[in-house]
């Protein structure tokens, strides 16, 4: 696709989303906005796994620290949407950066079992911290974000605020794509040695991605908590996490649209069809992973960019 | 007198039982043209790693300008102008010949850690002129993967040069080049400024006796002798290292003081390797 194509068609699946609160049900909304949340995890992820070839299965974490510190600030502090969001970027950075600190200093397979293992940790202490998760209960009666004074109840305009951070984020994700920053981490991912022997201090730039991805990942947990009002151990544990990555991977990691393209799917099949499936739903997307696994390697994104322009 | 700015002094590595590095010896003077040679298993890539800082030595300290850099990183060494290509090529196969160029001299000479696309035309054109200077700027937006073996041979140079080194360690930077390739490859190490500081391993020794000034010969993680090429070439040492005790006069210069005896059907060998390839 030539750049102005590409251009154009960005704008077309910009003005359809921000048009689609108009045409669609209340619920149709709120999936929207659920997808939307879910696609700026994904896209946060890919940060790690498709720029920088770090795979992570515990990203969770730092989306469920992020929804339940924008519960807990919304339940406790203010309701404003921009306190609950920062609280929510601010905490789960540092999660982030103490987490990251050690897991960036492994590689491959040990640098998996380390994401996985403080995953598990971040879950079993949202479990048990009882005074301010709710232990597992989790945190739930979470009020309405309010926006310039207005409560956002509504779903049309609930689902445009978050359309509106989506956009944010992903604009933030493709700024450092393309920036030198973006280009050392794909250095890295390449071919990790190579990048130390030219000098570059290769631990920082893993530690950076990590703590971003894991920033914006926290935004999305609060955009989620704002949505479902409700936070439990499980929105930060393996079932996010794997959901995440299989987001990832069936878009196509290493693209910026397809991570999203992949969320949207994993929402669709994991909660939306689900009950029309038997309750499967999760059987459906087992199967569609493995499916483009085998059948598309590079992910959906891939399918359609025959030049190979998403790297 | 000028302190070497390379140096190292009773370097050791051990691997287990095994002395792959048994006390060496080397200083550097700024400008030199100094070639690493010696047969397989000699410990010259092992040398290499102790002194780009791959790996650390079991004793000994290298000194860069002077400095102790025996505990620092590769990355540091790096950062201090300590620059190295790789046996086997390694470069960035998702990128295109001048991507890979420019992510070596953003690191040196841009802002490596920007955060926000930028179009610095100072840095483009370093980069092209860094790829011509390897006869590589018509394949410059060419992917890795669709280079031939030399092309990825001179992108390895061109990289490493983007960092503005002042000391270059090229191990083998003429492996599995065609003589054609070589000789342009010469030709550019050549036009390498004085100022660099060479240190090339090298197997093929018209290479080798055409651009160096000195010449060390490892062998079993030592030196055996170290100076000017005509001295390595006429000494009786390395003959023995790199050919055994049998019958060799015909393959190597006869050493001082030996008589020349009837010729065998052993071919001249302009390649010093023990091993074939």
């Amino acid at each position: 696709m030539t750049p102005g194509r590409r251009r154009l068609a960005l704008a077309a699946v910009l003005a359809a989303l921000a048009i689609a609160p108009l045409v669609l049900s209340t619920y149709g909304s709120v999936t929207l906005a659920r997808m939307l949340a879910f696609a700026l995890l994904a896209a946060s992820l890919d940060l790690l796994v498709g720029v920088t070839g770090l795979a992570s299965l515990g990203h969770g974490a730092y989306f469920g620290a992020g929804a339940y510190t924008a519960g807990w600030v919304a339940l406790h502090v203010s309701r404003s949407a921009a306190a609950t969001l920062a609280a929510a970027a601010a905490v789960s950075a540092v999660v982030a950066l103490v987490a990251g600190s050690v897991a960036v200093r492994a590689r491959g397979v040990f640098f998996l079992m380390l994401t996985l293992a403080i995953g598990e940790i971040v879950e079993q202490l949202a479990q048990s911290w009882h005074g301010v998760t709710g232990g597992s209960d989790g945190l739930y009666g979470i009020p309405a974000i309010q926006l310039g004074g207005a409560t956002l109840t509504d779903a049309r305009w609930f689902t445009w605020f978050v359309l509106a951070v989506f956009v944010a984020g992903l604009a933030v994700i493709a700024c450092l794509r393309r920036a030198p920053f973006g280009a050392a981490l794909r250095g890295i991912r390449d071919n990790e040695p190579r990048m130390r022997a030219l000098g570059y201090n290769t631990y920082l730039y893993k530690l950076a991605a990590f703590v971003i991805a894991g920033t914006l990942a926290g935004v999305a947990g609060g955009l989620f908590a704002a949505q479902q009002r409700l936070v439990t151990p499980g929105d930060l544990g393996m079932a996010s996490s794997v959901a995440a990555l299989l987001a990832v991977i069936i878009g196509g990691e290493g693209t910026l649209w397809g991570p999203c393209l992949g969320a949207a799917i994993v929402v669709e099949l994991r909660d939306v069809l689900s009950s029309s499936l038997g309750g499967h739903g999760s059987l459906v997307l087992g199967v569609v992973f493995v499916a483009v696994v085998f059948l598309l390697p590079g992910g959906l994104a891939r399918l359609r960019i025959r030049t190979g322009d998403a790297r | 007198m000028t302190a070497p700015v390379l140096s190292c002094s009773g370097l050791v590595r051990t691997f287990g039982a095994l002395r792959a590095v048994d006390g060496v010896d080397l200083a550097l003077p700024a400008g030199a043209r100094h070639a690493l040679i010696g047969p397989n298993g000699a410990g010259k890539s092992t040398l290499f790693q102790l002194l780009a800082g791959g790996l650390s030595p079991t004793a000994g300290r290298v000194s860069l300008d002077g400095r102790d850099v025996t505990r620092l990183s590769d990355a540091r060494r790096a950062r201090r102008g300590l620059g190295q290509t790789f046996q086997h090529s390694s470069l960035f196969p998702s990128m295109t010949a001048a991507e890979n160029v420019a992510l070596a001299a953003e690191r040196a000479l841009g802002a490596p850690w920007s955060p926000l696309p930028r179009h610095r035309p100072a840095l483009a054109e370093r980069v092209d002129r860094l790829l011509a200077d390897v006869d590589l700027l018509a394949r410059r937006d060419v992917p890795v993967a669709a280079l031939s073996h030399g092309e990825c041979r001179q992108l390895e140079l061109a990289v490493a040069l983007a960092t503005a080194p002042r000391v270059l360690l090229l191990d083998e930077p003429a492996a599995g080049m065609s003589p054609a390739e070589s000789e342009r490859l010469a030709a550019l190490i050549h036009r390498l400024p004085a100022e660099i500081t060479l240190l090339f391993v090298e197997h093929d020794l018209d290479l080798v006796f055409r651009l160096a000034t000195r010449v060390t010969v490892l062998h079993l993680g030592r030196v055996l002798v170290s100076g000017s090429p005509e001295e390595v070439r006429g000494s009786r040492e390395v003959q023995e290292a790199y050919l055994g005790t049998g019958r060799r006069e015909d393959l190597f210069l006869p050493a001082a003081g030996a008589t020349a005896t009837a010729p065998d059907d052993a071919p001249a060998a302009r390649d010093a390797s023990a091993e074939s390839p």
